[in-house]
């Protein structure tokens, strides 16, 4: 495949163990341990982060910008998160949090949240004029992740994603347009800066499946903005600072699972959070099992955006934290205008990638597959990573590909020397009843065994010493 | 020619919370083998119902999936209470599930009528009492 795959994970190798955790936990089966350290498979990751949420060592890294990228640009917009304003203890006004960032050093702020409103809107007006021209449910596409995880894995439910922008594309491209209007600034110059709850929207902002190019030019971490922003609010709170939050109920609730279904003012949907639990409503999807429902709202995290890798907030609290935000903001504040319509279609169709295809071509992936199968019968089934697939069928199908051996597997190598040990048994015992005649014969099985079972304890040797290296 | 793959599984009477166990696991593979998408998604419909039905009307059973680079060809076999009348199982709406069945949003009568639109064939050997076993065939 000479498409480029861009994911926003990558290793600190020198905290990686090459442990099992990650490997175990990767929903689509990215990651294999090689040379005793974790390795991504760059085609079948979906930035979900799930394997920097469980890494024991905190090997594994979300990609990001740092806030001093600040400094490439002349003018500087800030997009927050909705999940943003769930970060922070006892915060009764966004306009807090949206002066601070402004104190910070952004020069504009557009709320995502408020450009959720205007997704919400049309996707109530696209979902009302079109649900009949589809066979089952609409799918968000405001989860890279899961648009990503379609693309690779539910080709079949690629019909049913709402070809509508995200939220953060649409707040780009507002931001981009009211900041050129006002300072006539060339876009180089402008920065647009998501700050994000999580990699998925990193992998959004530099290689998005739904436009061309996304206008977001620098995706910052809220873990890293919290400390300062902090600072800043404290000092914001004390003075009479300006009114500029935009969105209301509809807005905000797009940060936890539920918000972006409820937006829609129909009750007939589904809202999914966590990858186990994503899987399984799109497998179900594909069986037709939901066909009765008009939408289907899905989130990597749990809990939604707010459970991202990049929160500061425990994604309970924060979720508790929005109702009461949002308990005396009015339902809706931003209304979509005629002259923003243009923004909101997506302008690119997401393709299937086949990347789960054993081979180049349907006859080598039927054969692989096949032979897999039969390997896979052979190994022990206990799924314990030590191999450094994720299971054993895994394991079955590197070995088809080329990438591993059944050695591998200390339980199949153990099995193997076993069977030698007692065939060695058989041949000694022939050599003490008749001594002269089986001398000749069995001295050279007893070199080819003695060769084989050397390379094997090698190739043991050198998987512990891997494995002890890196502690 | 090559060997078929040859899948088994046992399906468990009342199991409803496993019915799409058997889907998944085929719609992976014929993913895995670079199957066209309108072809799995044939696959999986009509594995889903037959799944689902073994699970409601035929007490389980076994079904039975082969893979070649020709067709798929899935046999679900069951030791159940047998289809009294094939043609009016056919028809679409028409359902012997129970109330509770239904009530969890199974049952309305287009398991067998699914399965039949989306495969090449499908042929049913039923005996009052002594069980089902359903053939489908899609090609590839």
């Amino acid at each position: 495949m000479d498409r480029f795959f861009y994911h926003a994970v990558s290793l600190d190798k020198s905290l990686c163990k090459g442990c099992t955790t990650c490997l175990q936990r990767c929903p689509t089966g990215a990651i294999r341990i090689r040379d005793g350290k974790a390795r991504i498979t760059d085609e079948l990751c979906i930035s979900c982060g799930e394997c920097i949420r469980v890494c024991p060592h905190h090997a594994k890294l979300a990609d990001h910008d740092d806030i001093a990228s600040m400094n490439d640009f002349v003018y500087r917009v800030a997009l927050p998160a909705p999940s943003l304003y769930t970060q922070f203890h006892n915060l009764d006004d966004p306009n807090i949090v949206l002066n601070a960032l402004i104190s910070m050093g952004f020069d504009d702020v557009f709320e995502v949240s408020a450009a959720a409103e205007l997704v919400s809107e049309a996707s109530r007006e696209y979902i009302e004029a079109h649900k009949d021209e589809i066979e089952g449910p609409f799918i968000s596409t405001a989860c890279p992740t899961i648009v990503r995880l379609i693309s690779i894995k539910f080709p079949n439910l690629l019909p049913q994603l709402l070809p509508l922008n995200p939220p953060i594309e649409v707040a780009a491209e507002l931001a981009l347009k009211r900041a050129q209007e006002k300072t006539g600034l060339h876009r180089d110059k402008i920065g647009i800066f998501f700050i994000s709850p999580c990699p998925s929207k990193v992998a959004y902002a530099r290689d998005p499946l739904t436009v061309e190019h996304s206008q977001v030019d620098r995706v910052i971490a809220i873990k890293d903005v919290y400390p300062l922003l902090l600072a800043h609010m404290k000092a914001v709170s004390r003075t009479d600072y300006t009114e500029i939050n935009e969105s209301g109920k509809i807005g905000v609730s797009w940060g936890t699972r539920g918000g972006e279904a409820a937006g829609l003012l129909r009750d007939n949907y589904l809202a999914a959070d966590g990858m186990e639990k994503v899987m399984k409503v799109l497998e179900d999807l594909e069986d037709q099992k939901f066909q009765e429902l008009d939408f289907v709202e899905l989130n990597a995290c749990n809990g939604g955006c707010v459970g991202g890798v990049l929160t500061v907030e425990n994604a309970y609290v924060a979720e508790a934290r929005l109702k009461k935000l949002r308990k005396y903001m009015p339902v809706t504040v931003s209304r979509l205008q005629e002259d923003q319509r243009s923004v909101i279609p997506n302008t690119r169709e997401v393709e299937y990638l086949p990347v789960f295809s054993l081979g180049s071509n349907m006859l080598e992936s039927f054969a692989r597959l096949n032979k897999a199968e039969r390997i896979e019968k052979q190994l022990p089934g206990l799924d314990c990573g030590i191999c450094g697939a994720p299971n054993c069928k895994a394991l079955a199908e590197d070995i088809v590909k080329g990438e591993a051996s059944e050695n591998d597997c200390i339980h199949f190598l153990r099995e193997k020397l076993h069977k030698v040990t007692s065939e060695l048994e058989t041949i000694s015992k022939k050599l003490e009843d008749d001594p002269k005649a089986a001398e000749n014969e069995s001295m050279a099985v007893f070199r080819e065994y003695f060769s084989a079972i050397k390379k094997d304890m090698s190739s043991l040797d050198k998987k512990s010493d891997e494995k002890r290296t890196n502690k | 020619m090559e060997d078929a793959i040859v899948l088994k599984y046992q399906v468990i009477d009342g199991e409803f919370q496993r019915a799409g166990e058997v889907s998944s696991d085929v719609k992976h593979k014929l993913k895995q083998m670079g199957v066209p998408a309108n072809i799995v998604r044939k696959v999986a419909i009509a594995m889903y119902e037959g799944e689902v039905n073994m699970v409601i009307h035929a007490n389980g059973g076994e079904i039975t999936v082969e893979i070649t680079p020709e067709q798929i060809k899935m046999i679900l076999a069951d030791v159940g209470p047998g289809i009294p009348d094939v043609e009016k199982a056919m028809t679409a709406g028409f359902s012997t599930a129970s109330d509770a069945t239904r009530n969890l949003g199974f049952g309305a009568g287009m398991g067998l009528p699914n399965m039949k639109k989306n495969t090449d064939s499908l042929d049913i050997e039923t005996l009052l009492g002594e069980g089902t076993t359903i053939t489908m065939i899609v090609k590839l």
